[in-house]
């Protein structure tokens, strides 16, 4: 029988293997975390005593649908969780889990891998009591523990409001939300971003919801500094005014938007492109997801869109999936689901305006911040790599030059702003650092033991 | 003014020597020829040290090292521990020697074989029980069975190795272009005139007195417009990287077939590399590591140094690398045309024989002659008798490589 991949069990992989589940094929979802959910709908841990009513607040109810349906799907299908694609090759996907490794040729793949924050390098950033905005919301979720018990929340993104409300509802003092794009920029941004009412409002109502809890919102500051000696004691900002703030906190969580995690895809042999509006290389793919040979490409790990638009385009990659198997259509509304989604995903401009991402800063960096945190390289070790002569300002000679983008990460965290400093002065599009398997470390064990 | 400007501006860039390939062995050539005075160009379609020069293990390998180069090979290793002095720049070299390991009775024959061989040219290689082996490198698994260590074998970073010697080139003069590719060259009358376009596809027509081909897996082509054959072929090294290791062996360390290879940088990153070596796309020039032979690597690795199972492999790479059957290069004048000399198709160990290499070269185009013992490597070999086979191909190369179409 026809076999399916999808790799990721958020709401675009959940999606897809919903849509699949009456066609005559056999799907295989795949999923780095140990249950469903991807990191929108992450769950608490088992045996966890977490009110995700509370902390969710009004989105609890998409919550719990996903859950029910990924519940009953995940029963049906071969589901293997805590399972990592650490390569795509030849018409297989290679599996790392505790099992160990393994080979899965497919017929078809849809990948679902969702995004990851876009980090902006800033002084201290990388000081313990620092994570990303993702990050303190996957552990809130996931293991209902705080990053800490007076928390700051800056930088510009979708979950910025979102995940300080939602720290906010688990009784952890929010010290501050510094939000580096002016209140201004988001005003002018808001007929774009009405296209998407489900995910204003959810916005609009977090803001409200931190204005009730007394939540001090700094917009349009500029993050100066993570402060401390062994951890992170305060962060200082330049308010729109001008003046320095300084707030004393014990964790920051911290990002500038979203990134689509592309790794895969791009092994997969998806083309990725030059978006000048986001300053980002995204997959090229049609309205459907079709991404190359027998690709489907579903969710944020295409165009970040949130969760609504995950869900249409897992649908919509699955139904053209069947569509190109000449296998019978799935009962998704193709015409409608596609009006929706490019309606939700049609304000890249909106997005990009009201979660600015300040790529000015990076020309700006002090040349002893880090900008590697892997292998602890500083902004001026790259800047002096690209003084030398015979250095073309290419990401990926820089990478080899410094060292930036080689640790554990893969430049998965520093590429963007690598990419940043690689580019200042150049009019042109940004470079990339092109992706390699493992896509994330490989542990040696699961190779075994060869007879050398 | 950089490379590309200069090949810009209104002036033409007319060389004494123009070099086709900016990989190591042609930014060296290009330095070795600056040192003599020579006016010098460097062509290079894509970034100096693109392919093979870079994505090497980085080994400088004399143990084992086949007759007819090792003598070139001893006399690149002692140029290679003055290179960073003569070029100003660290190349990460570390002189640590290598360790090759033997796990069954046809490969402890092979260690003492390679040691007497060794002997003969002159280089000390030392013959090691097993329980010295493991006295010496306690981290060595059950398998091991004996070893042997030649202390002058080295490595060196290669990813900085083609860069800093255009650098080093560079600052005597020469210049050094990135993104213009040679399309098309012909000998007449006043030297060489050389079709080039650079990355916005403007063309213009470059002239030299002499031509350096340098172009690696590419190398072939520029041969055959000079009515000349080099029969290579392209495969590519399998390589990969742990996330930092807390330091535990200075040598590299390396089974006798290289089946396995490995070492630590300073920052305690194991490099891992092992044969046989891989077919590669010389068309797209893009190339991954397959994953089930990564796999198959870390087993092997695994074997020799069982605590590495604790760590994490971080990255892979591979890049094109030309070969001949003979797993010898081409080095030396054409047998057509006078005025070109062919330094290509290093089989893999032109990061070693680099140095000695480029000042042949260097040697050849400024006097005439050199007393360099170059002579195995000439291109008339491909003629008359035949491919020569020294090696046994099926270590060195998968059966795609070897069974190639064509």
């Amino acid at each position: 029988m026809t076999r399916i991949v999808i790799v990721g069990a958020g709401p675009a992989g959940i999606a897809a293997a919903d849509a699949l589940s009456a066609a005559p094929v056999e799907v295989t979802l795949i999923d780095e975390a140990a249950r469903p959910g991807g990191q929108l709908y992450r769950s608490p841990a088992p045996g966890l005593k977490l009110d995700m009513s509370r902390l969710l607040g009004s989105s609890h109810g998409a919550y719990a649908a996903f859950h029910d349906k990924a519940a009953g799907l995940c029963r049906r299908l071969d589901y293997r969780p805590g399972t990592l694609v650490w390569s795509i090759h030849g018409g297989a996907v290679h599996l790392a889990s505790a099992s160990g490794a393994a080979a899965l040729p497919y017929d078809a793949l849809i990948l679902a891998t969702g995004a990851t924050d876009r980090i902006m390098p800033a002084p201290g950033w990388t000081l313990p009591g620092v994570f990303t905005l993702g990050g303190a919301q996957a552990l809130l979720k996931d293991q209902g523990v705080a990053i800490g018990r007076r928390v700051v929340f800056c930088g510009s993104s979708p979950l910025l409001y979102l995940a300080a409300s939602q720290y906010l509802r688990m009784g952890v003092k929010v010290a501050a939300v510094i939000d580096s794009t002016p209140f201004a920029a988001k005003l002018r941004a808001l007929p774009d971003m009405a296209r998407a009412p489900a995910t204003l409002a959810a916005g609009l109502r977090a803001m409200a919801e931190l204005r009730l809890g007394g939540v001090p919102i700094h917009q349009g500051a500029r993050i100066e500094r993570f402060e401390g000696e062994e951890r992170l004691a305060a962060v200082q900002c330049r308010a729109g005014a001008g003046q320095l703030v300084r707030i004393a906190c014990d964790a920051a969580a911290y990002g500038h938007g979203l990134r689509p995690e592309a790794q895969l895809a791009e092994l997969a042999g998806c083309e990725l492109r030059y978006d000048p509006v986001q300053r980002l290389h995204l997959p090229v793919i049609d309205g459907d997801g079709r991404a190359g040979e027998r690709l489907y490409i579903a969710g944020d790990g295409g165009h970040i869109g949130g969760g609504q638009a995950a869900s249409l385009s897992g649908a919509l990659a699955a139904a053209a999936l069947l569509d190109d198997l000449g296998l019978p259509a799935s009962d998704v509304d193709r015409a409608g689901s596609r009006r929706s989604l490019a309606r939700l995903r049609g304000f890249p401009n909106g997005i990009a305006a009201a979660f600015r991402w300040p790529r000015e800063q990076v020309v700006a960096l002090a040349d002893d911040t880090i900008l590697c945190r892997c292998e602890n390289i500083r902004v001026g070790e790259v800047r002096a790599a690209l003084r030398q002569p015979m250095a073309s300002p290419d990401a990926n000679r820089i990478k080899a030059v410094s060292r930036c983008g080689m640790g554990r990460c893969q430049g998965r965290f520093c590429g963007p702003a690598l990419a940043e400093l690689v580019g200042a002065g150049h009019a042109g599009e940004l470079d990339r650092l092109r992706a390699q398997a493992p896509i994330k470390p490989l542990p040696i064990a699961l190779a075994g033991e060869a007879a050398p | 003014m950089s490379g590309l400007e200069h090949f810009r501006a209104e002036n033409a860039v007319d060389a004494e020597v123009a070099i086709v390939g900016g990989g190591l062995i042609g930014c060296m050539t290009a330095h070795e020829l600056r040192r003599r005075g020579r006016s010098v160009l460097v062509l290079e379609r894509g970034l100096l040290g693109g392919q093979s020069s870079g994505v090497s293990f980085g080994s400088l390998r004399l143990q084992g090292q086949h007759a007819p180069e090792l003598p070139l090979a001893l006399h690149a290793q002692a140029l290679w521990t003055e290179v960073e002095t003569l070029i100003g720049e660290s190349v990460e070299f570390a002189g640590h020697g290598h360790v090759h390991l033997a796990v069954d009775d046809a490969q402890e024959a092979r260690l003492a074989g390679n040691a007497e061989h060794g002997r003969a040219f002159g280089l000390p290689i030392e013959l090691i029980g097993r329980q010295e082996a493991i006295r010496r490198w306690p981290f060595l698994g059950a398998s091991v069975r004996a070893a042997s260590f030649s202390a002058r074998d080295a490595v060196v970073n290669p990813r900085l190795v083609a860069p800093a010697f255009a650098r080093a080139a560079q600052r005597l003069g020469a210049t050094i272009c990135e993104r213009v590719e040679v399309l098309a060259a012909r000998h007449d009358a006043g030297g060489f005139a050389l079709q080039c376009r650079d990355r916005d596809g403007a063309e213009r027509t470059l002239r030299a007195e002499v031509l350096v081909n340098a172009a690696g897996a590419w190398s072939g082509t520029l041969a055959g417009w000079f009515g000349e054959t080099i029969p290579l072929f392209a495969a590519g090294p399998a390589e990969m990287v742990t996330e930092p290791v807390p330091r535990f062996v200075e040598p590299t360390m390396h089974v006798v077939d290289g089946s396995v290879l490995f070492r630590q940088t300073s920052r305690g990153n194991v490099v891992i590399g092992g044969h046989p070596r891989m077919s590669v796309d010389a068309t797209t020039r893009r190339t991954r590591v397959p994953p089930d032979k990564m796999l198959t690597n870390l087993g092997r690795l695994v074997a020799i140094a069982p605590h590495l199972r604790a760590y994490a492999v971080i990255r892979s790479w591979t890049g094109i690398e030309g070969y001949l059957e003979d797993m010898m290069p081409v080095l030396g004048p054409s047998a057509t045309t006078p005025g070109l000399f062919h330094a290509c198709a290093f089989s893999g160990h032109g990061l070693q024989l680099g140095p000695a290499a480029a000042k042949a070269l260097a040697e050849l185009i400024t006097t005439g002659a050199t007393a360099l013992p170059i002579a195995p490597f000439g291109i008339g070999r491909f003629s008359a008798e035949g491919r020569r086979q020294v090696h046994s191909l099926a270590e060195e190369f998968q059966d795609d490589v070897l069974h190639r179409p064509g």
